[in-house]
C-alpha cells in the first residue's frame, strides 16, 4: 500500500490481519506471567494498562479527530476523585465507584466540550488548559471534601461480589490486574466500535480536512463536541481505575503535567493508530524507569526523543513498524 | 484602604509589564510564523541563567543586553534546524515540537544549574526602596518598568520605521505576496523568531533579578502570556500590550480581596473571553 | 509546561552500585555469636522511598544520606540480628502514583522487611496505606502532616518527625514572651498551611493575642501585596508559614522592604538545607529545628555530626537524623522483639526509649504508644548569618521543648486498632 492510501485509511485496523489483534490480546492476558521475566511485576502491568487507556482515550480526540486537548487530565482526575469519594463517603462498592467516576468525568467533559467546541487550534488548546487549572484549583482548595493538596485517602478498593464467587481485588494484585483488563477491554471495545462506525469515519474526515467536511454538510462543531464527550467518558474510566490502583486521589492527577505526558505517549506510540498510545504508554513508563537508572535527567531524553519523533517520525513508533513491514 | 488599592494597582502594572514583555515575543512569533511556542517560558529562564553565568565576569548592565542576545542566537539555531522543517505541516506539529523542546530546555537547566533556586545579584544601586512612604517601590521594580517601556517602544519603532520591521508587518498580513516580491522569507522568519526570543530572554533577566532563578520560572509567565494574547486579540501587538497589563492588574486587584485565587483568576478571565468574545479586545474576526 | 515535575530517580541499579561501594567501606565484620544463624546469610532488607527529584529533593537526599550512614555503622558491627542490612532506595519523584508503584515493587518484588518514607505528606499517606494492606512495618521519617499519627494512625505506622502542631506549639511561647501577642500570618492555602496556622492560633488565643492572616497560593512568588497589608497591621511578629521557594522569596522580600526593623520574623520550620541556600540577609528569624547538631556537652552528638559533615560535605541537619533514627529504630525493635514480624516490631517500638547514641539529645526520647509518634525535643531558637569560619553555625538554641509537652495524646485524635 502506498503511504498516502495508508494515511487516509479510514478503519483503524484495515489491512491488519486479525492475527495481530489476537496477538495483542494474548500478550495482555498473559502479562502477569511473562512480566517477571523481563523485570516487571503485576502491579506495573495494571498501571500501564490504566495509563495506556487514558492515552488511548485522549487519542480519540487528538489522533482521530485532529483536535489537541492539553487539559484532558482534568477529566481523568475527576474520574479519580469520583471513584474515591464514593468509596470514602458513600458506599464500599467498587462497581459503583467506577460508574461514579466515569459519570463525573464524562458529564463535566461533556459540559466543557459544549462550551468550547467552536474554537480551534491554540484557542482550543488553551481553553482546555484553563478549565483544567480551574478544576485543579477546586481540588486543592476544597479540602474538606477532596482532601486538598494532601489528597483523598482512607478508602480502599472493595472486593466485588459476583454472586457465585467474590473477586477479591483488595488483596491480590493478580485479581486486580484482570479486573482492570476487563474494564480496559470494555472501554477499548466501545471506542473501537465507535471509530469503525459511520460516525467514526466522519471524525476522520474532519481530521483530514475540516473545511471540506463542512462543505459536505457535516455539522463539524457538534461532531467535535461528541468526540470530546466520548473521550472524556473513556478517560474518566481510566481515572476511576487509577483511584482503585492507588487507593488514593490527589490533585496531581488533574494537573497539566499529566496531560502533557499523555500527549507525549500518543505521539510516541503513533497518533494515527488505535493501539499506538498503549504502546506509547508502555514505552514511556519503561523508558522512564530505564533512563532514570542511568541519568537523573531522563526528562531531557524523553523530550529529545519526542522532538525527533515529531520531526522525523510523525507516525510514531507504530508508524515506523508499519512502514518497515510494508517495505 | 486607598493606599492598598493604589499599591496593588501599581503592583499589577509591574506584573503586567512582565506579562507584556513575554507576550509580545510570543505574539511576534505567532503572528508571522504561526508557531505556538510552548518553549517560550524556557527561553525566558535561559535568559536569566545566562545572565547568572555572565554577571560575575562582565557585570549586570552588559549582561542585561548580552544574555538575551545569546538566547536569541540559540533561538535562531533552533528555528533553522528544527522548526523550519515543520512549517508546511498541520499546526498541531509546531505545538508538539515546541512542547517537546520545553521539556528539553527545562531539564537542561535543571541539569546544569540544579533544581533549586539561584539568586541573581542586581546592582545595589537600584535595589533600595525609593522612599519610606512608598517602601514597596524598590528601585528595581521601577527599573523593570522602565526597561519594559524602553523595549516596547523600541519594538514598535522597529516595526514601524525599519525596513525589516516593515517586512515583518507585511509578512503577517500576507506572507505569500512578500515572498513573491523577492524577499527572503525564510530569513525573515528566522530573524523574527530570534527577535521574539530576545524579548523572552530580556524578561528572564529582569524576572531573575526580582524573584530569583529556578527551572520552572518560565511556566508562571507562559500561560498568562498566552492569556494576554487572547484577551488582547491575536494578530494585534497593541492588543497584547493591553491584554498583559489588564490581566496583571486583575491578578493584583484579586489579591486584595481573595488572595489565594490570584493565580486562578487569570484562567477565569481567559475562559470568559474565549466564550464571550473570542477575538479579544483588538483582534480580528474569524481568526479562531 | 512542566511545573514542578521531577526529573529522574535512582533505580535499583544505582542503589546496588552504591550499596556495593558502601559495603566495601564498612567491611569489618564482627560476627554476632548468639543470634539465629539460619537467617545469617539472608540480608535484612529495608525499602526507603523519598522524593529524590522534585522540589523536596534537598530534604530527601539528606534523609537518605542519614539512612546510609546508619546502615554502614550497623553493618560494620554485625548487622541486624546477625543479618547484613540491604537498603533499597527508590525515588517517588514527588508523585503519589509513582510512590505507590515503588512501594508495591519493594514489597512484592524485592520482598523488603520494612518500608520507610516519604517527605511528601500525601505520598507518605498513600504508601503507608499500602504497607498496612500488606502488613509491613512502615516508618515515616519526615512527612509532617498531623493525621498520619492522628486520626488516620495505623498499627504498623510510626513517625520520627513532629506533627505541625508540635512544631507550632514549641515556638509559640518564645514568640509570645519575646515579642508580643499581635501576629500576622502568611500561610499557604492548603491542608498543611491551615493546620499549622490553626495550631499557632490556638496558642495565641490561649495567651489572649490577636492576629490577621493572608492565605496565598502554595507557589506564590510575589509577596509585596501581603507584606504591605502586614505592615499596615503593625504586628509584633510576622509568621512565615510558606514552604520551599515561596518561604525564601517571602523572607527575601521582607528584608528588601526594610520590614525587619519594624517587626520580628518567625514560623515553624526553616530547615538547614534551605538556610544555607538563601542569601545572607534572609538568614534570620525565630524557628524550630527538629534536631540541631551543635549540642555541647551531649555525648555522641559531635561524632555523628562530624561524621556526616565529613562524608557528605553539607551541614548535619534534622533530616540526616531522621534517616539515621529510622534505621536504628528497626534494629532496636528487632533486637527487642526477637522477631521480624511486623506486629511484633510494632509492639516492641511502642514506648521504646532510644538510647543516647541514637537519640543524640538530652532527655527521654521515646515512641509514644498511643499514636506511634516519636517524642524528641524541639529546638526552638534564632537563625542568624553564620560567622565566616564556621559556616554551619547559623542557629542559636533558645529553648528545648520536650515533644510530649508540645502535644498531649488526647489532642491528636488517634484511635489505634490492631489486627486480630
Amino acid at each position: 500500500m502506498s503511504g498516502t492510501t495508508r494515511a487516509l485509511s479510514l478503519a483503524p485496523l484495515a489491512g491488519r490481519p486479525r492475527l495481530v489483534l489476537a496477538a495483542i490480546w494474548v500478550v495482555l492476558i498473559t502479562a502477569p506471567f511473562w512480566m517477571p521475566f523481563v523485570g516487571g511485576y503485576t502491579a506495573l502491568g495494571s498501571r500501564i494498562l490504566v495509563i495506556g487507556l487514558a492515552a488511548m482515550a485522549l487519542n480519540f480526540l487528538v489522533g482521530f479527530t485532529g483536535v489537541v486537548s492539553f487539559g484532558h487530565a482534568a477529566y481523568f482526575g475527576l474520574g479519580v476523585y469520583g471513584a474515591g469519594m464514593i468509596l470514602r463517603y458513600v458506599a464500599p462498592s467498587t462497581p459503583l465507584a467506577v460508574i461514579a467516576g466515569i459519570v463525573l468525568g464524562g458529564v463535566v467533559g461533556s459540559a466543557v466540550g459544549a462550551l468550547i467546541c467552536r474554537r480551534r487550534g491554540i484557542y482550543f488548546a488553551l481553553v482546555t488548559i484553563a478549565f483544567e487549572e480551574v478544576f485543579y484549583y477546586i481540588a486543592y482548595k476544597w479540602d474538606s471534601v477532596t482532601g486538598g493538596f494532601d489528597g483523598l485517602r482512607g478508602f480502599q478498593r472493595q472486593p466485588i461480589d459476583l454472586g457465585a464467587f467474590t473477586l477479591n481485588i483488595q488483596k491480590g494484585d493478580l485479581a486486580f490486574y484482570y479486573f482492570v483488563l476487563v474494564v480496559f477491554a470494555i472501554v477499548v471495545g466501545v471506542m473501537g466500535f465507535i471509530l469503525r462506525s459511520p460516525f467514526g469515519r466522519t471524525l476522520l474526515a474532519i481530521r483530514e480536512n475540516e473545511r471540506r467536511a463542512r462543505f459536505l454538510g457535516i455539522p463539524v462543531d457538534r461532531h467535535i463536541w461528541l468526540a470530546f464527550t466520548i473521550s472524556s467518558f473513556c478517560i474518566a474510566a481510566a481515572g476511576a481505575l487509577y483511584a482503585l490502583l492507588n487507593n488514593f486521589a490527589d490533585p496531581s492527577s488533574l494537573y497539566t503535567d499529566l496531560s502533557g505526558e499523555l500527549v507525549i505517549m500518543c505521539v510516541l506510540g503513533g497518533m494515527r493508530s488505535f493501539w499506538g498510545p498503549l504502546l506509547g504508554a508502555a514505552v514511556f513508563e519503561v523508558l522512564q524507569d530505564y533512563i532514570s537508572g542511568i541519568t537523573i535527567n531522563w526528562l531531557f531524553f524523553i523530550g529529545l526523543i519526542f522532538v525527533l519523533v515529531v520531526m522525523f517520525f510523525p507516525r510514531g513508533l507504530l508508524g515506523v513498524l508499519r512502514r518497515r513491514s510494508a517495505a | 484602604m486607598l493606599q492598598l488599592v493604589l499599591f496593588n494597582l501599581f503592583n499589577g502594572l509591574i506584573i503586567g509589564a512582565f506579562y507584556v514583555l513575554t507576550a509580545l515575543g510570543l505574539s511576534m512569533i505567532l503572528n508571522l510564523s504561526n508557531v505556538i511556542n510552548f518553549a517560550h517560558g524556557n527561553f525566558l529562564a535561559l535568559g536569566g541563567y545566562f545572565a547568572y553565568v555572565l554577571i560575575p565576569f562582565i557585570g549586570f548592565w552588559p549582561s542585561l543586553v548580552i544574555s538575551p542576545l545569546l538566547v536569541a542566537v540559540l533561538g535562531y539555531i533552533v528555528e533553522r534546524t528544527m522548526i523550519r522543517r515543520i512549517y508546511g505541516r498541520d499546526p498541531i506539529y509546531s505545538l508538539l515540537l515546541t512542547f517537546g523542546l520545553a521539556f528539553m530546555i527545562q531539564d537542561g537547566c535543571r541539569y546544569i544549574w540544579g533544581v533549586n533556586g539561584l539568586p541573581l545579584t542586581t546592582p545595589a544601586s537600584i535595589s533600595q526602596p525609593l522612599s519610606q512612604e512608598f517602601f514597596f517601590l524598590t528601585g528595581y521594580r521601577v527599573f523593570v518598568v522602565g526597561i519594559v517601556i524602553v523595549a516596547v517602544a523600541g519594538l514598535f519603532a522597529f516595526l514601524r520605521y525599519s525596513r525589516m520591521g516593515m517586512r515583518i508587518r507585511a509578512g503577517v498580513l500576507d506572507l505569500e505576496t512578500v515572498s513573491a516580491l523577492g524577499i527572503n522569507v525564510r530569513l525573515l522568519r528566522s530573524l523574527n523568531f530570534a527577535f521574539g526570543i530576545f524579548l523572552a530572554g530580556l524578561a528572564g533577566v529582569l524576572a531573575g533579578g526580582q524573584i530569583g532563578l529556578n527551572p520552572n520560572m518560565g511556566d508562571d509567565l507562559l500561560l498568562p502570556s498566552f492569556v494576554a494574547i487572547i484577551v488582547g486579540g491575536m494578530g494585534s501587538l497593541v492588543g497584547t500590550l493591553l491584554g498583559g497589563l489588564l490581566i496583571g492588574v486583575a491578578a493584583a486587584i484579586t489579591t486584595i480581596f481573595y488572595a489565594s485565587a490570584s493565580q486562578a483568576v487569570i484562567y477565569v478571565i481567559m475562559a470568559i473571553v474565549l466564550l464571550v468574545r473570542p477575538r479579544g479586545l483588538l483582534g480580528e474576526e474569524g481568526m479562531q | 509546561m512542566v511545573q514542578g515535575k521531577p526529573s529522574g530517580r535512582l533505580g535499583r541499579r544505582g542503589v546496588l552500585k552504591a550499596g556495593a561501594a558502601l559495603g566495601a567501606i564498612g567491611a569489618v565484620q564482627v560476627t554476632s555469636p548468639f543470634i539465629v544463624k539460619a537467617l545469617g546469610d539472608q540480608p535484612f532488607k529495608i525499602g526507603f522511598i523519598d522524593p529524590l527529584t522534585g522540589s523536596l529533593s534537598l530534604l530527601a537526599v539528606s534523609e537518605v544520606q542519614g539512612a546510609h550512614y546508619a546502615v554502614d555503622e550497623i553493618n560494620a558491627k554485625g548487622g541486624i540480628a546477625g543479618r547484613q542490612v540491604q537498603l533499597f532506595v527508590e525515588d517517588s519523584a514527588n508523585d503519589v502514583g509513582t510512590g505507590v508503584e515503588k512501594i508495591r515493587e519493594l514489597i512484592d518484588k524485592d520482598h523488603v522487611d520494612v518500608t520507610m518514607g516519604d517527605v511528601n505528606s500525601g505520598i507518605a499517606y498513600a504508601i503507608s496505606q499500602v504497607a498496612t494492606e500488606k502488613g509491613v512495618l512502615h516508618i515515616v521519617p519526615g512527612g509532617h502532616t498531623d493525621p498520619i499519627t492522628g486520626k488516620d494512625c495505623a498499627w504498623n505506622v510510626f513517625r520520627i518527625c513532629n506533627t505541625t502542631s508540635m512544631d507550632a506549639n514549641a515556638i509559640s511561647s518564645i514568640l509570645i514572651k519575646k515579642f508580643g501577642k499581635r501576629w500576622y500570618f502568611i500561610t499557604p492555602d492548603y491542608a498543611y498551611g491551615h493546620t499549622l496556622q490553626a495550631a499557632f492560633v490556638r496558642n495565641l488565643e490561649k495567651a489572649g493575642g490577636t492576629y490577621e492572616a493572608e492565605l496565598l497560593p502554595i507557589a506564590n512568588s510575589d509577596f509585596s501585596a501581603s507584606l504591605i497589608k502586614a505592615r499596615a497591621y503593625k504586628p509584633d511578629v510576622l509568621l512565615n508559614n510558606m514552604g520551599g521557594l515561596a518561604q525564601i522569596d517571602c523572607m527575601k522580600q521582607f528584608v528588601q522592604f526594610g520590614m525587619a526593623k519594624e517587626m520580628a520574623l518567625g514560623g515553624a520550620l526553616f530547615e538547614c538545607e534551605e538556610v544555607v541556600a538563601v542569601p545572607a540577609a534572609a538568614q534570620a528569624g525565630w524557628w524550630d529545628m527538629e534536631w540541631w547538631w551543635d549540642q555541647p556537652g551531649v555525648p555522641y552528638v559531635k561524632e555523628f555530626a562530624t561524621g556526616i559533615v565529613d562524608r557528605f560535605k553539607k551541614p548535619c541537619s534534622a533530616r540526616h537524623w531522621f534517616g539515621y533514627v529510622s534505621i536504628y529504630s528497626v534494629k532496636l525493635a528487632v533486637e527487642k522483639a526477637k522477631s521480624t514480624k511486623a506486629i511484633d516490631l510494632a509492639r516492641a517500638l511502642e514506648g521504646m526509649e532510644l538510647p543516647p547514641e541514637v537519640a543524640l539529645q538530652p532527655g527521654k526520647v521515646y515512641y509514644r504508644a498511643g499514636d506511634h509518634e516519636l517524642m524528641p525535643n524541639i529546638f526552638a531558637g534564632e537563625v542568624h548569618t553564620p560567622p565566616a569560619n564556621d559556616p554551619y553555625n547559623f542557629f542559636n538554641v533558645a529553648a528545648l521543648v520536650p515533644g510530649d509537652q508540645a502535644q498531649p495524646l488526647a489532642e491528636t485524635g488517634c484511635h489505634m486498632t490492631y489486627p486480630t
